[in-house]
């Protein structure tokens, strides 16, 4: 079915290697998403795949076919794109029924598919509304209502949620999830936004620079991440890293503890340092400590935890919990 | 600050701007409306005398009078339909992305930067003329008898040369909207299976139908006019061939001299053009509010 798979994928754009190589596999029913900072080839990638832009070397497979030199329409993929695209002249109801009179579907058989699909994303009230007249998360609907209309192999999104509000997001980000469990379609999913990849994702991508630094399920990136990169980019707050002696003393280049394995007190402990900003989220506080010789760290306690700008706090990293890393940024296990 | 004081302000400011309006529009009306009453002729002075409506009746039943609205229609569509659709075909290809793409613009935009009287003269001389024209050089090449454009049909040739004066003035503005078209949208209707047709029919023309109903009111508007053209090539002929309502009315004034028949006339063109400018309006009004 919805199975995607890229072999030695490279993309050029003049002299410059925008993805140099990449070997990826996408399973049926899969959840992926690709993470990574901006300008890490993350959206290049899904256009190669959506086949909006010409992959420069490599295969592309689409459910067990070669679909490398196949135009877009042929793949059996849908988009929902950034800006949502939505046609601003034709009214809901002709944006998602688009995609089936393209492929000259009956009039009858058109009617009900797009009846199901506003159905599915209580969009059955906006029928005859032009897009312009709909709120950020109706229209994010839209465009997914055109995307499932066709019933796809896998659905393609880039970065679909960065244009919406906060609270918005949290819930679109929830309702795509449940689209997920419902359709049982593979979806990949392209964002900056760590969170999103965490919450959402049955496997991560985690890309830099046109490379993939690690695949895995959530989970397991966040408790073993393969090298600095992917242990700095998973995690929020950001892991703390010590280099130089206090490292060295754990047979490592650089070691990595995360603000919620870190203990605090205010009598004793391994290192001791002063609170600098402290953050009260009310479940939580994130403590900005500069510690004694090591410099600025994170730690995450729990909201009961009193302590005031300026305030003497000792730190000690969980020992089960520390990841060390040699010179080059790889994980000692 | 929409303070009495302000307002009252604000009115004596515009005051001299209106009344400057006003004197200009309402004058010149006035004395047409009250020479087309008189029998005005330049070849009799001191012998005006009141007519009443009689160079009403007497330009309305001119023969010519038909021809002229005629021909005006024929001028505004013709040149509206070449300049639209050329315009589009134009502008699609110059959106292409290609090698010295602003060297050619720059000349796209060239005909309309010429000035009437010279483009019709070099159009008259250069390419219709059936001994030195080009046309007739090309169609003795492949051993065709030259065809005398301005002779045999005047009203095309006038049509044909006021559209290329204003194609580049379609093709601009319909430029720049074909470039305002969100890439992504495009991009979306080739994933949802459209080709380069259907992309073209329900996504590029529904974006372009503002541009275009721009393009038809102004181009309207001095299509309706057309003069310098006409006078330089074919002086409205042969007979009345190619003469329009603004031709028309010069003949009556300064060819005839006739000044009470050409304020008539002025007066019908103005009500002729206020009846296009009503259905026009109506016409732009739906589209720039959708």
């Amino acid at each position: 079915m919805g199975s995607i798979t890229l072999k030695n994928v490279s993309k050029v754009f003049g002299a410059h290697a925008v993805i140099p190589s990449i070997d990826l596999d996408i399973n049926d029913g899969e959840f992926v998403v690709f993470v990574g900072p901006s300008g890490c080839g993350k959206s290049t990638l899904l256009r190669l795949i959506a086949g909006l832009e010409d992959v420069s070397d490599g295969t592309i497979v689409i459910d067990g076919k070669n679909a490398t030199e196949l135009p877009p329409a042929k793949r059996g993929l849908s988009m929902v794109f950034q800006s949502y695209a939505l046609y601003p002249h034709m009214s809901v109801r002709a944006n998602i029924a688009f995609p089936l009179k393209m492929a000259g579907e009956d009039k009858v058989v058109i009617d009900k598919k797009v009846a199901d699909a506003a159905r599915v994303l209580n969009l059955t009230d906006y029928l005859d509304r032009k897009p312009r007249q709909l709120s950020g998360g109706q229209r994010q609907r839209v465009a997914i209502g055109r995307a499932i209309v066709r019933q796809p192999e896998a659905f393609l999104f880039d970065e679909p949620l960065s244009n919406l509000d906060a609270a918005l997001r949290v819930n679109m980000r929830l309702e795509i999830s449940q689209l997920h469990q419902q359709l049982k379609t593979t979806m990949v999913y392209v964002t900056h936004d760590q969170v999103e990849a965490m919450t959402m994702a049955d496997k991560i991508v985690v890309l830099n620079r046109g490379r993939i630094e690690q695949v895995g399920s959530p989970l397991e990136l966040y408790h073993r991440p393969n090298n600095l990169f992917v242990a700095g980019f998973i995690g929020s707050p950001k892991m703390n890293f010590i280099s130089g002696g206090q490292a060295a003393s754990h047979q490592a280049h650089t070691i990595g503890v995360r603000p919620e394995h870190l203990v605090l007190s205010k009598d004793h402990g391994t290192w001791q340092g002063t609170v600098g900003v402290a953050e009260h989220l009310g479940s939580d506080t994130f403590l900005h400590v500069n510690a004694d010789g090591i410099g600025t760290m994170t730690a995450r306690v729990s909201g009961d935890f009193a302590v005031t700008h300026g305030d003497r706090v000792f730190l000690t990293p969980d020992p089960q919990r520390l990841h060390k890393f040699d010179e080059k940024g790889l994980a000692i296990r | 600050m929409a303070t009495l004081h302000t307002r009252s302000a604000a009115r004596l400011m515009i005051a001299p701007s209106v009344l400057l309006l006003l004197a200009w529009m309402v004058v010149p009306l006035a004395l047409t409306v009250y020479f087309s009453l008189l029998r005005y002729n330049l070849l009799m002075p001191g012998m005006e005398e009141f007519a009443g409506l009689s160079n009403y009746t007497y330009f309305l039943t001119d023969p010519a009078f038909f021809q002229a609205v005629f021909n005006t229609l024929a001028i505004v569509l013709g040149v509206l339909f070449i300049t639209v659709v050329g315009g589009i075909g134009l502008a699609l290809l110059l959106d292409q992305p290609m090698f010295g793409q602003g060297i050619v613009r720059i000349l796209v935009i060239a005909p309309f930067l010429i000035m009437p009287t010279v483009a019709a003269l070099v159009w008259k001389n250069m390419f219709m003329n059936p001994v030195n024209g080009l046309f007739a050089w090309l169609a003795k090449l492949v051993g065709l008898q030259p065809f005398d454009f301005l002779a045999n049909a005047p009203l095309f040739s006038i049509i044909l040369i006021v559209a290329w004066q204003w194609l580049p003035f379609a093709t601009l503005i319909l430029l720049t909207a074909l470039q305002s078209l969100d890439e992504e949208q495009k991009e979306a209707a080739q994933m949802d299976g459209a080709g380069a047709l259907s992309r073209f029919i329900y996504l590029v023309l529904p974006h372009l139908s503002r541009a275009i109903t721009v393009v038809i009111l102004i181009q309207t508007i001095f299509l309706l006019s057309v003069f310098a053209e006409i006078l330089v090539t074919t002086n409205g002929g042969p007979g009345t061939q190619s003469t329009n309502l603004t031709f028309l009315v010069y003949a009556q004034a300064l060819l005839q001299f006739d000044v009470g028949g050409a304020s008539a006339g002025g007066i019908i063109a103005v009500i002729l053009a206020n009846i296009v400018a009503f259905f026009l309006m109506r016409m732009i009004g739906k589209t720039l509010e959708a």
